[in-house]
């Protein structure tokens, strides 16, 4: 019985990028003049939070993350307009 | 009626896409195929008024979906790569010459305002601020404006995009 | 061998535009400026990621005939289409509440919107 996968040695390193990538917006997210400022940050950790899960879900072999990432990109965009909505004096 | 036949075909549609591979009748099993009907059906009856609101069945033209498909490959997807390409420039040279400007354009469906504000967003130096309800004017952003350009009053649509004329494919898709 | 080839491209691609984006976040002056960066380049950046995925699951699928290979290609591109239309919009979002807030363009040429509703 062999493994259908065929092992790729880069999936690893790329994921470990983009978790620096957060940590480097967290640093907008922390130091940021205004509220909006802070939730641009947050969408962009957002986007690259996805982006890793389907990595993640193809280093790890587990096909059920993709779909927690459709999930997850949703929910954030829920999340994103309900932010706007509250900025903007409309809630 | 329509408008429930529109949308529970619609939420069958994706319920298929989402569960392909499943077996073997095509590429679905029985149960799955049952259940997106029953789903769809569901579906049809709870959201039958948000779908088509102001009943206006032009997507539902299969030429226009595939229009649609094609205009996201091909032309969008070019000046998509353009704009990174300019984003990149500028990130690295910080260059930049802000400004929001009043940008007209003659759509008048919700759908095409809607194509035309995401492609601006999405194409080179521009994302739509916010828009003039009664002339469906856009504001936008422009990230490096041309020397004495800041003087006009309105720019035209087509004047934003270089490579390829993304307001007429609008136009056609979804006037 | 060429296959993992255009896989690895995909992915160099997709994190320099990432990386791009997260140093126009940090680097740019106003808040209009920053999401010039972050909307573009991430969306840009992702869209690539996700896309060698896809490369991926279809050709372990065309290799071994093993369909969940082809849920995996499907599911990936249907995250990316998910990601690339929320984003757009939600950066419209922010975009129109911070300027109703009341944050302006700081280095601007001209502000039309200011003269349309002050």
């Amino acid at each position: 019985m062999n493994d259908p996968w065929i092992l790729l040695p880069f999936w690893y390193p790329i994921i470990a990028v983009l978790v620096i990538l957060m940590a480097g917006s967290t640093i907008r997210l922390y130091k940021g003049p205004t509220p909006a400022d802070r939730a641009v940050a947050v969408d962009t950790v957002n986007t690259l939070t996805v982006a890793s899960l389907i990595l993640l879900g193809v280093a790890f072999r587990e096909i059920i993350f993709i779909d927690v990432a459709i999930v997850y990109s949703l929910l954030s965009f829920v999340a994103t307009l309900f932010i706007a909505k509250y900025l903007g004096g409309e809630l | 009626m329509i408008p429930f036949i529109i949308t529970a075909l619609f939420g069958f549609f994706i319920y298929l896409v989402f569960t392909a591979g499943s077996g073997n009748i095509g590429l679905w099993s029985s149960s799955e195929l049952i259940a997106g009907v029953a789903l769809g059906i569901l579906t049809g009856i709870v959201t039958r008024n948000f779908l088509c609101r102001k009943k206006n069945y032009r997507m539902a033209n299969p030429i226009r979906l595939i229009l649609l498909a094609v205009y996201i490959i091909l032309p969008f997807f070019i000046e998509m790569t353009k704009a990174n390409l300019d984003v990149a420039y500028r990130v690295i040279t910080m260059k930049i010459r802000p400004g929001i400007v009043r940008v007209e354009s003659n759509l008048r469906t919700d759908l095409g305002i809607f194509m035309l504000a995401n492609s601006i967003t999405l194409t080179p130096g521009t994302i739509t601020v916010d828009i003039d309800e009664k002339t469906h004017d856009l504001f936008i952003h422009n990230i490096n404006i041309g020397e004495g350009d800041e003087e006009k009053a309105a720019f035209k649509d087509v004047e934003l995009f270089s490579l390829a004329n993304l307001p007429a494919w609008i136009r056609r898709i979804a006037e | 061998m060429i296959i993992e080839g255009v896989i690895l491209i995909f992915l160099l691609i997709g994190t320099s535009f990432n990386t791009l984006g997260v140093l126009g976040l940090l680097r740019f002056p106003d808040l209009y400026t920053r999401m010039h960066a972050t909307t573009k380049a991430t969306t840009f950046g992702s869209i690539f990621t996700s896309l060698s995925v896809v490369v991926y699951g279809l050709w372990l699928f065309f290799d071994s005939k093993d369909s969940q290979f082809m849920v995996l290609a499907i599911h990936a591109f249907i995250a990316m289409l998910a990601l690339a239309f929320t984003n757009a919009v939600g950066s419209h979002a922010i975009a129109r509440a911070a300027h109703r807030m009341g944050i302006k363009p700081s280095p601007a040429i001209c502000d039309r919107l200011e003269e349309f509703h002050p």
